[in-house]
This record gives structure tokens, sequence and C-alpha cells, in this order.
């Protein structure tokens, strides 16, 4: 087995109903991996962007690759795993804060993650934290020793840097 | 609107069944006299017309079938259609369009239901979009790598009016299929072709599609590189000439398969490397570079490395390679494909007292030897790619990529209506031609003078070998002696019914079905029960290890 790799498309399709059942049938129907699927209108609103994070040995990523072109609603795509590329994810995390001393210590936390409080209440507060996925992993493992008590995170959005498009 | 549009796409023919979601539409081609409406038995046998009419004739094939089951009877002809690139286009009705998602009556979401089998599809909700939608949909479903596409119109759409605005071009941003080869990837090919000293031509039904069959036959007889033609590309080459070594794969020639497993160049032409051609594929040409051609880039690749991938169009890429090579110096390997091919040729034995199936397409052959041949799937279909040589594209039809039983008989009407000239012949199956039967009704009807030879040995033949070789011939579920009388039969349905039992009796039967020209012809061929299909390269085994035949 060749070894696998974990590669990031970005996939401009038409915006259009029924374009992710397309997508994600394709995936399913020949056996690829999805592990983040993100999607959203572009700045123009008869596109959508779909980041898609998947992971494969060469010859099955260019399959993936070749297969997305073969769509009929697909504009355009893009592997930015090929480039170097910026990439983020975006977490909501409901942290229990059952006195005062913890509370401080949670909030001090969140500080090192640059992580920003958008709800506060009595006994929990709700994070917001930004970042690649090793950020978001160390994140949650400090904040498991608080114990979490719900989360919610995007998938992986994801862009080429400076003019390499 | 609708009506309108197809008869801007050319069309001449739908093969349909009515029913309730798309009664406006069947009530719209009532009093039509450009378009012919072919009411059909079952749905199924709708699509594989529209079906055998795009293979026979190389335009686009239209069915047309109303919402919930209509539509899901299409799904199987759709699928076959799908499988072997074939331009179709296929029209359902929907429920009106605040019922859709109801569950309301016969509704069925037809475009989840096609999605991974079809090459595009539509919901048109608004008469609006009908004209752009049937433009866009013959648009793709004809360039490219051709293949079905669906139209699901709601019954509201149907009904409202538009004012109709034909769009005089189709252009979609997003399809923009690649048609020219890479100049310098053609020049490397016809480097590899030069330096090669045991090269192959392998071509696949790609070929035909693209109507290259003239390109390809020139870079044949221009290098005189030896061919093997693919079971879909039958007759894109003529099986005819020295050079042509048949069909390879599972039941293919053994010059082919030890021409595979020796060379050292194979130029792979609109062939997908299918599992039924290549074995096990870590055994597959083992020592050859691969030169391969195909307009579509998910298929090069996919199942072989490839050296010198090429993506285009097979009459493109072939015309721009014909320019830049000529005779090779090959001599030894084509002795040595001769050698092959004179020790190793398509045989049977005969056996006392029976009629052999091999015989029947030998004579059918013999008789027919220029009209289109559609056979179904089983050992009849393989003993007619064997034994029937082809010299023509478009002169053989069969589902090779799905292979679909029932898929001959309606497909044989959509090839008559295409090609009122041409002899049509369709070799079935007992367990096949049973599958789709009733569309002997319109064939009838129309007075199509298509020959229907069931090959009958009375079993699911292909299963039975199986179970023979590998199930120690346990013949679960493929006894099929309780079939009715198929000439009495086809005389119930007002054809004409003949049963051959004696090897004496074929030809003058053959004969005779020649001159009955106003209606269909069905030949009952009683043949041995138990006859086998060599050569077989076992499912999983390399293609070297062909058995030629039980000892």
């Amino acid at each position: 087995m060749n070894p696998e790799e974990r590669h990031i498309f970005s996939v401009l399709v038409e915006n259009r109903f029924g374009v992710l059942a397309r997508v994600a049938g394709l995936f399913s129907g020949r056996g690829f991996n999805i592990d983040s699927l993100n999607v959203a209108e572009t700045h123009d609103k008869s596109i959508s962007q779909i980041t898609l994070v998947t992971h494969g040995d060469a010859q099955i990523i260019e399959q993936i690759y070749q297969h997305l072109n073969r769509l009929i609603d697909v504009i355009e795509v893009t592997d930015l795993t090929a480039g170097t590329h910026v990439e983020r994810e975006l977490l909501l995390l409901k942290v229990g804060t059952p006195d005062s001393q913890t509370r401080a210590e949670i909030l001090q936390v969140a500080e090192v993650f640059r992580a920003r409080v958008i709800d506060t209440k009595p006994a929990s507060v709700v994070l917001e934290i930004t970042g690649d996925e090793g950020k978001l992993k160390a994140a949650i493992e400090l904040f498991e020793t608080y114990g979490i008590l719900e989360l919610a995170r995007t998938g992986k959005i994801a862009m080429l840097r400076g003019s390499e498009k | 609107m609708l009506v309108d549009s197809l008869k801007r796409e050319g069309v001449e023919y739908i093969f349909g069944v009515n029913g309730g979601a798309a009664m406006p539409i069947f009530d719209a081609l009532y009093d039509e006299t450009e378009i012919k409406l072919i009411p059909m038995r079952h749905e199924q046998g709708a699509s594989h017309a529209a079906d055998g009419y795009a293979r026979a004739t190389g335009k686009v094939g239209v069915a047309l079938a109303t919402s919930g089951p209509g539509a899901t009877n299409l799904v199987t002809g759709i699928a076959t259609a799908y499988m072997d690139s074939i331009p179709m286009v296929a029209i359902t009705g929907q429920v009106f369009t605040h019922y859709i998602g109801s569950d309301a009556f016969q509704e069925c979401d037809v475009i989840g239901v096609t999605r991974p089998i079809c090459k595009h599809s539509y919901l048109i909700k608004d008469c609006e979009e009908v004209a752009d939608v049937v433009a866009e949909a013959f648009h793709i479903a004809s360039t490219g790598k051709p293949g079905p596409v669906i139209i699901d119109i709601a019954k509201d759409a149907q009904i409202h009016k538009a004012l109709f605005q034909y769009p005089e071009t189709v252009s979609i941003r997003s399809y923009k299929p690649q048609v020219d080869g890479d100049p310098a990837q053609i020049t490397k090919a016809a480097e590899l072709i030069k330096e090669a000293k045991r090269p192959m031509l392998y071509a696949g039904g790609g070929v035909v599609l693209a109507n290259a069959s003239e390109e390809l036959r020139q870079l044949t007889y221009n290098t005189q590189i030896p061919i093997t033609v693919t079971l879909m590309g039958l007759g894109a080459f003529p099986e005819t000439d020295p050079l042509a070594m048949e069909m390879p794969g599972m039941h293919g020639s053994c010059c082919a398969n030890y021409a595979f497993t020796d060379a050292d160049l194979v130029i792979a032409i609109g062939a997908r490397f299918d599992d039924r051609v290549t074995g096990d594929l870590s055994k597959f040409a083992p020592n050859a570079k691969k030169i391969h051609i195909d307009i579509d880039a998910s298929c090069i690749g996919k199942n072989v490395p490839v050296d010198v991938p090429i993506v285009g169009d097979a009459k493109n890429v072939l015309t721009e390679l014909n320019k830049q090579v000529g005779m090779t110096d090959i001599d030894p390997w084509r002795n040595q494909i001769q050698e092959w091919k004179q020790k190793y040729p398509f045989e049977y034995e005969q056996k006392a007292d029976k009629v052999m199936p091999q015989y029947v397409i030998e004579q059918i052959y013999e008789h027919y030897s220029d009209a289109i041949v559609i056979a179904d799937v089983g050992q009849h279909q393989m003993w007619a790619a064997q034994y029937f040589k082809f010299t023509e594209p478009r002169q053989w039809l069969n589902s090779g990529g799905l292979g679909t039983m029932g898929f001959s008989l309606p497909a044989a009407i959509g090839a008559q209506l295409g090609c009122p000239d041409k002899t049509v012949v369709n070799i079935n199956g007992d367990g096949s031609y049973i599958m789709t039967i009733q569309e002997l009704v319109p064939a009838v009807t129309m007075k199509l003078p298509i020959k229907v030879f069931i090959i009958n040995n009375m079993y699911l033949g292909m299963v039975r070998q199986w179970q023979e070789l590998f199930h120690g011939k346990r013949y679960s579920a493929v006894d099929y002696h309780d079939n009715p009388d198929f000439a009495l039969l086809a005389q119930a349905f007002g054809a004409t019914g003949l049963r051959v039992e004696h090897t004496e009796d074929v030809a003058p039967a053959l004969l005779k079905a020649k001159g009955i020209t106003d209606g269909p012809v069905v030949i009952d061929f009683i043949v041995d029960e138990e006859e086998n299909v060599f050569p077989m390269v076992p499912a999983g085994a390399g293609l070297g290890d062909v058995i030629r035949g039980l000892a």
C-alpha cells in the first residue's frame, strides 16, 4: 500500500439545488473518505465553495480530483495541499464553571488560545476559538480537564497563500 | 414547449409508456408528425430502445415515462446506458410542484434515485426553464464522454405555457470537455511506438463512440501493429483482417491475452482496462509500457498505471498521432502473433445429435454477415462475439458494462427504427429473452422485420457454467426447462415463430427468416444444454492462465 496523505480540496460549484448531494454521493458511491466538509456561498452568489478534507494514497487522491472535475456542476477543483496554504476551523466550546476559581482558570486558559467568550452564565461559559487542526486539538484536550459540556465545530476552510491561485 | 424543444434537437423517435404525471407530454405528442412516439410495453423497454437507437445511429436516444414506478422502471436502462457511455435523454413526469416532497401518489425522488447512474440530471419546476434545460441536456448527453441525462419535469411545468425561445448555442462554464490531446504527449506516444519491439493496440468502445474507426484503421494499417478490440469496440477494426487478434479478456482469444502478457507496449484507445479484460491486475501486461488515450481523465490510471496519458477525443488524437508514426519494424512479434492465432483459434467440439450454439452463430454470420447484431447478456453473447466476425462500427450492440439481461429485444427495436435499411439480428438467450419478451408487441405492431434468434439451452447458461466449474455443479436457480415454447409464444404475439432442434435445420430456418420482411421472426434454437464458453480466464486469474477448454 502506498502511504496515505491528507488533502484539502477547494471545489467551486454552481450554487444550485442538489449539488452537495452529487459531491457527497460521489464519495460514498466510490468509497472515498470525507474527513471534513464545509459549504458556503462565495462573493459571487451563483457560486458556492466546498472545502473538503479527505485522505488516501496518491492514486486515490488523483481519482478524487478527476471525479470531482467530471461532475457537470463543478466549476473548478484546487488541491490546496499541493501549494502553501492557510487553513482555519471554528470551534465553539461550552465549559462548566462550578466555582469562581475554576471560572478564573478557564478564562486564563482561554486567553492563551486567544479564545473569545461569547456567552457567559453562572455555571458555564461558551468560548469561540479559531485555528488550525493542531491548535483546536490542543484546546480541546486542555478544556477537557475542566469538563466540556458541549462542543460544535465547523469543517475546515482553506485558501492558497499570496498569488498562488 | 418540451416537444418543440425536442424537435429543435432533431429527435425522430421517443420511446415511452404513458402515465398520470406525463400525460400532458403524451398529449402533445398525440398529433405530432415530426416526432414519432413509439409506445413500448414496459418502461425498461423504452430506455433500452432509446439506447439501441443511440448505439446504432450515434444520435441521442429519447425515453419518456411517468413519475414514480414509470421512472424507476427506466432505471435499469439508464444504468445500462451510463456504463457504456451511450448518449440518451430520459424524460420523466413528476408530480405537481406543490406535491413534491409530500409522498404524493406515484411520487419518487427520481433525481435522487438516478444520481449515481447518469451523467447529469435536471428537475424542472417552471416551464420557463424547459428550452434551456433541453438544450443543455442534449449537449451534455452527446459531447465529451457521452452518457444519459435525466429531465424530471413537474406536471404543472408541462401544462403551463411560456414564450418559446430556444437557445442557439449552449455554453456551460463548468463543462468544457477536452477534445484535443496534448501535443507533447502525442509526440511521446509516437516515440514509444517507434521504439517498441512488441507493441499492441487495444481499442475499446470509445473508438466507436468517437466515430474514430477510420483513424484507428489508418493507424493499424500504417504501423502494422497487431490489434485487439474489446467487446464494446467490436467492428471498430475488421476482425477478418490478419492483424486482428480478436477480443481480449475473460472469454477473449488466447492470442490477444498472450499478447498482453508478452507485449512491451500497450496502446489503449477508448478502452478502460475493465476487470473482464485485464484479469488479475498484478499479472496484466507486466512488461509493457502503457499509452492511454481517453476522453475521460478519470478513466486514465484508474485500474492500471499509465506511462503516457492522453486526454482527448479518440478521433482528434488518432488524427494527430497518425501524422507522426509509420511502419514498425517488428516482424518477429508479428510472426509470434500469427503463430498464436493459428494455434489457438476459437474452437468447439461438435457433439453427436446436438445443435452446437457456436455452430448456430457461425451460420448466422454466414447468412447475415452485414446485419446489425444485438446480443443480450450471457453465454450466447460471448459466442456471438467470438464466432461472428464484425467488420463495421455500430454493427455489434450489447450491454457490456452493466451486463443487463433483457437489453437486446427492445434495443433491436430502437436500432431497426434508427436504421430502417439494415437487417437487424437479435441474438438472445432463453433467460434474457423472457425478461423483456413483452416488447415483441410493438415490434409486431410496427411490422419491424427483426430476426430474433434464441440460443436456447434451457438454463441461465453463464451462471450454470460457473456453477459447474466453481460450485460443484450445484445448479441453484438456473434451470429454465419450465420456459414456455418460444415458437408458439411468438405466434401468439402475432410474429412468426419457428423451432429448430436439429443441426441440418439451422441453415434452412435462417434462410426462411430472411424471406420474412413484414414482421419479426423468432427462431428458437434448441442447443446443447451444457456447452461452456471457452477460452476462459477464471475471475481473479491472470490472462496467461487462460483455460482453453475442459480436457
